[in-house]
């Protein structure tokens, strides 16, 4: 892994999975995917290289947002979809905190929308882990803004009738630099990709494909699922060819406008035919084409998807302050109090 | 020519511009009131504008006016009726004729009253020749046809010249005065130093209203106002948005954190997001949210973080608050609210005053959520208030409600300048880096009050957050006993910052028939009257309250003395009912006016006397 350089200050010794247990006991389903990603995310801050005092873990409302009790940092669990709202306070307030938001598809995308959106059009230095499994957990079952079409819950027992959203495409439409998509079932994929995260200046989306094993089992499976991933998932690396399937010479190609699958030795197709993943590509045309694929015709594509630089709201912020510090006349609240009309009675 | 006037020697005067909005009167108030403010007469102002940027030209609906009280004493608020009115047209002149007091200097732009405007306005006939303005001292200048004239060899357009009548007559006002013209010819080289040719233009119309003035026979007496007798100190105007900006920037720099404002523009307190996004120089991080909501969490989060947190609002945006306003309760983490109040409910009247968030600003939350409220009273004390609401935010771990209004925000006062010297200290409960045995809600046993730890202090990582927690431990529990032992514990934190205030104090009588009881931007108008009628022997007093919640200790006390108690306010009864529930004992009359006005004099005297 690239070591990760930006003005957090780094811990003097090395860190284990250990030190960030909370020690509070777990209370999610057994089976839950959050159970994966918080062994994930243990498994990778140790290997961030700050000490546990300098990361801030803040939640909304939802089976997703008790992450902060779970974990020995600083946490704050705040009030429903509000979280990227209060962790752009506690980044502006403190530049020098590795901020961190465990949110869900309803906190993020549906009552939060608003703030998810703003936080990633900014751009400001925040890592979200956006738990999706596609339904209200906590309420014992409704459906999201990430539910299917025609998804059968109990507010919906006649089916949806609305479309849903998808998470990708929301943040590179929004402007997002870096997106990344993983299955629960997959920590390495996971830990790279929370990691790639943290390494990256600027907001950092982390959609993990989570299952919700009690009110929406398997919603996942028809791409994640053991018998169907290799044909049905697309393991995206930067600089590699796009290439899946059980022998992995199913491959992407790009013709006449269009993703295109085809298979490498088939009909003249070779290796090099096939598109190479550009995730640092500043033009997200063809990221957001890989990140609506879905089956029948398409797999799924996962892996770190953009990692674009841009500028950051935060620095941009601090750069401003630190600029009329020097140019300003006014140093102090005295300074200020005198100045512009003044008189004096005497 | 210069002709031989009287002076007429004035204890105080009201100025009143109006004109079409556009008709650049807000400019025109702001510069006299300032000119006034150098002269060394106290003043307070009152802009007085439609929620419209540009309202059909010529309508009623679309007149903007900024009155200015200026004396020679003390000036305590912005003055019933005026006594020189100028009116740049038909409409304006209509909306205002009825706070002209009788007798009143109305100089109007003759140019502006042709027959199509006289009837957009609602005349049925000219007020200027049908006789309707016997009995005022009329002067009917052709300030459009002057100013075009003093501009024909400009090179300006039509649209630019017109664009300086308000220059001419302002000019007239400062001859009426005996002003000079110093203040406002600086004023005007610092807005135009890049445009040579309008600052030219603006400087000869200035000179050109004085001049009228000055040949005119109907001006035979002109005003002399001489400079009050304040303490000595230095002095400015300030509006009580800006005092309220600047008295934060004070009250991070006393308790050495630096100023966070997480807000969402909203009329009429946009102004303290505008005015603190100018102080980057002092370390102000102002972050323009999405939302309301954003506004407040985000500050909640820069609390956290160990940051003075703040949110400011109106009316409609503080219900959108509400939720976070819990969070922050349960949390126990320092967050100044300010709400300039406006006339609801909903969108309501968003550029008229009023005093109706108060049941909101005490009761709005979920569960029991008690948060203190204060109340500023006059727009230069807005800074001494939101400094209070800081320190007391701070020093206690609370979330705190600064209710101002429209009046205090927009209007402005003269300001003693302080020396931030002779300001208190804050000292927030900050924990030290790897404080033994640190636990989020172990709290100091005289104050309840917990200790404060920001990420990244080395040693002291914990979690807080929505869900209720065992007290000491921070640990997220439903048990029954400790719900409710949190629940005291939080209301008995904020009652006792009872005994960190200031006791009430009454102006006027200290005891006697009747006690006038008000808070907010009423002040200054109920004390002119309360003080004139003690000073011909009336037993009456005045309780003017800043502190709401928790309130002073001696309430019952000062209640005591009097054999009556009436409260007045611009609502329908939020504070008399607060008291009835707070202080059951006395039997409360009332007084409300709920029309986006402030009181009058005259009302306030009449209520009295009919009481007496």
């Amino acid at each position: 892994m690239d070591a990760i350089y930006n003005s957090i200050e780094k811990s003097s010794k090395e860190l284990t999975k250990e030190d960030f247990q909370s020690g509070q006991m777990v209370k999610w389903c057994p089976g839950c995917g959050a159970h994966v990603i918080l062994a994930s995310i243990l498994n990778t801050f140790p290997k961030i290289g700050y000490n546990q005092d300098k990361f801030v873990f803040v939640s909304g409302i939802g089976c997703s947002s008790r992450f902060p009790y779970y974990i020995n940092t600083y946490g704050f669990h705040g009030i429903h979809g509000r979280a990227s709202a209060i962790a752009t306070g506690v980044k502006l307030a403190n530049p020098g905190l590795s901020v961190w938001v465990a949110t869900g598809d309803g906190d993020s995308l549906a009552i939060g929308g608003n703030h998810f959106m703003h936080a990633v059009r900014r751009n400001i230095d925040l890592n979200i882990i956006l738990f999706n499994n596609q339904i209200y957990g906590l309420t014992k079952g409704q459906f999201s803004p990430t539910s299917p079409m025609g998804s059968v819950t109990k507010t919906s027992p006649f089916g949806t009738i609305e479309p849903p959203v998808n998470p990708g495409k929301l943040v590179l439409g929004v402007g997002g630099s870096f997106f990344a998509r993983v299955p629960d079932n997959n920590a390495h994929l996971l830990g790279e990709a929370v990691y790639a995260a943290a390494k990256h200046d600027g907001t950092s989306v982390v959609e993990v494909l989570q299952n919700c094993i009690i009110f929406n089992d398997k919603a996942h499976e028809a791409w994640v699922g053991k018998e169907a991933r290799e044909e049905n998932m697309l393991v995206l690396e930067h600089g590699k060819p796009m290439l899946f399937g059980k022998n992995m010479k199913k491959g992407l190609m790009f013709k006449n406008g269009k993703l295109l699958v085809v298979e490498v030795g088939k009909d003249g197709v070779k290796e090099s035919d096939i598109l190479v993943h550009d995730m640092y590509d500043d033009n997200p045309g063809l990221q957001i084409m890989l990140i609506e694929m879905a089956p029948p015709h398409f797999p799924v594509a996962v892996g770190i998807i953009r990692a674009a630089k841009r500028d950051t709201y935060d620095d941009l912020f601090y750069e401003q302050i630190e600029s009329a510090k020097k140019s300003s006349d006014i140093k102090c609240v005295d300074d200020l109090l005198n100045s512009g009309t003044v008189f004096e009675i005497r | 020519m210069t002709k031989k006037t009287k002076v007429k020697e004035l204890d105080n005067v009201v100025v009143k511009f109006v004109g079409d909005s556009g008709d650049g009167m807000q400019l025109t108030g702001t510069l006299f009131s300032d000119s006034a403010a150098v002269f060394g007469n106290d003043l307070a102002t009152f802009p007085d504008y439609p929620a419209e940027i540009r309202a059909p030209h010529n309508t009623v609906a679309g007149v903007s006016g900024f009155q200015v009280h200026i004396g020679k004493s003390k000036v305590n608020s912005f003055g019933d009726l005026c006594h020189v009115l100028v009116a740049m047209n038909p409409a304006s002149l209509k909306a205002n004729l009825k706070v002209a007091e009788r007798g009143a200097t109305i100089i109007v732009d003759v140019d502006a009253f042709d027959e199509e405007a006289i009837k957009k306005a609602g005349y049925l006939s000219n007020p200027l020749e049908d006789k309707s303005l016997e009995g005022y001292n009329l002067i009917k200048a052709p300030i459009t046809t002057l100013t075009r004239g003093a501009l024909a060899d400009s090179g300006l357009n039509k649209k630019q010249v017109d664009k300086t009548k308000n220059m001419f007559a302002l000019g007239m006002i400062y001859y009426l005065f005996n002003r000079d013209l110093q203040h406002t010819i600086e004023y005007l080289s610092d807005k135009f130093s890049e445009k040579g040719e309008m600052l030219e233009a603006n400087k000869k119309v200035l000179q050109a209203g004085y001049d009228f003035a000055d040949t005119i026979e109907a001006l035979d007496s002109t005003f002399q106002v001489s400079p009050a007798k304040l303490e000595k100190g230095k002095y400015r105007n300030i509006t009580g948005n800006v005092a309220a900006a600047w008295g934060l920037l004070a009250a991070a720099e006393k308790a050495n954190l630096p100023l966070y404002l997480g807000s969402y523009p909203i009329t009429p307190a946009t102004d303290i997001l505008v005015e603190l996004s100018k102080h980057k120089s002092l370390g102000a991080k102002v972050f323009q949210a999405e939302d309301e909501i954003a506004g407040i969490t985000s500050a909640i989060g820069a609390a956290f973080a160990g940051n003075l947190a703040v949110t400011t609002t109106s009316g409609p945006g503080l219900s959108l608050k509400v939720e976070a306003m819990g969070l922050a309760v349960i949390t126990e983490l320092p967050l100044v609210i300010i709400d300039v109040q406006r006339a609801g409910p909903s969108t309501g009247m968003p550029t008229k005053s009023e005093q109706s968030d108060l049941y909101q600003a005490l009761f709005s939350r979920n569960g029991d959520a008690p948060i203190p409220v204060i109340a500023a009273s006059s727009s230069a004390n807005c800074f001494y208030y939101a400094f209070e609401a800081a320190r007391i935010a701070l020093e206690h771990m609370t979330p705190v409600i600064l209710l101002t209004d429209g009046f205090l925000g927009n209007g402005s006062q003269l300001f003693r300048i302080p020396k931030m010297a002779d300001l208190p200290v804050i000292n927030p409960p900050i924990a030290a880096p790897n404080e033994p045995d640190y636990k989020p809600y172990r709290r100091n046993p005289d104050t309840l009050v917990r200790r404060w730890a920001f990420p990244g202090t080395p040693g002291l990582r914990h979690r807080i957050g929505g869900l209720e927690k065992e007290n000491v431990t921070g640990v997220v529990t439903t048990d029954a006993a400790n719900h409710e032992l949190m629940v005291k514990l939080r209301a008995e934190k904020v009652n006792k910052i009872s005994s960190r205030i200031p006791k009430q104090t009454v102006t006027g009588a200290q005891q006697g028939d009747l006690l006038i009881v008000s808070w907010g931007s009423s002040e200054g108008v109920i004390q002119t009257v309360v003080e004139s009628m003690a000073a011909d022997g009336k037993k009456v007093g005045h309780a003017h309250f800043n502190y709401i919640m928790p309130l002073p200790t001696n309430v019952d006390e000062i209640f005591n003395n009097f054999k009556k108690i009436i409260v007045a306010e611009q609502n329908m009864g939020q504070f008399v009912n607060y008291l009835r529930m707070a202080h059951p004992a006395f039997q409360y009359e009332q007084y409300n006016k709920v029309q986006g006005l402030p009181f009058t004099e005259t009302e306030i005297k009449n209520v009295i006397s009919k009481l007496l």
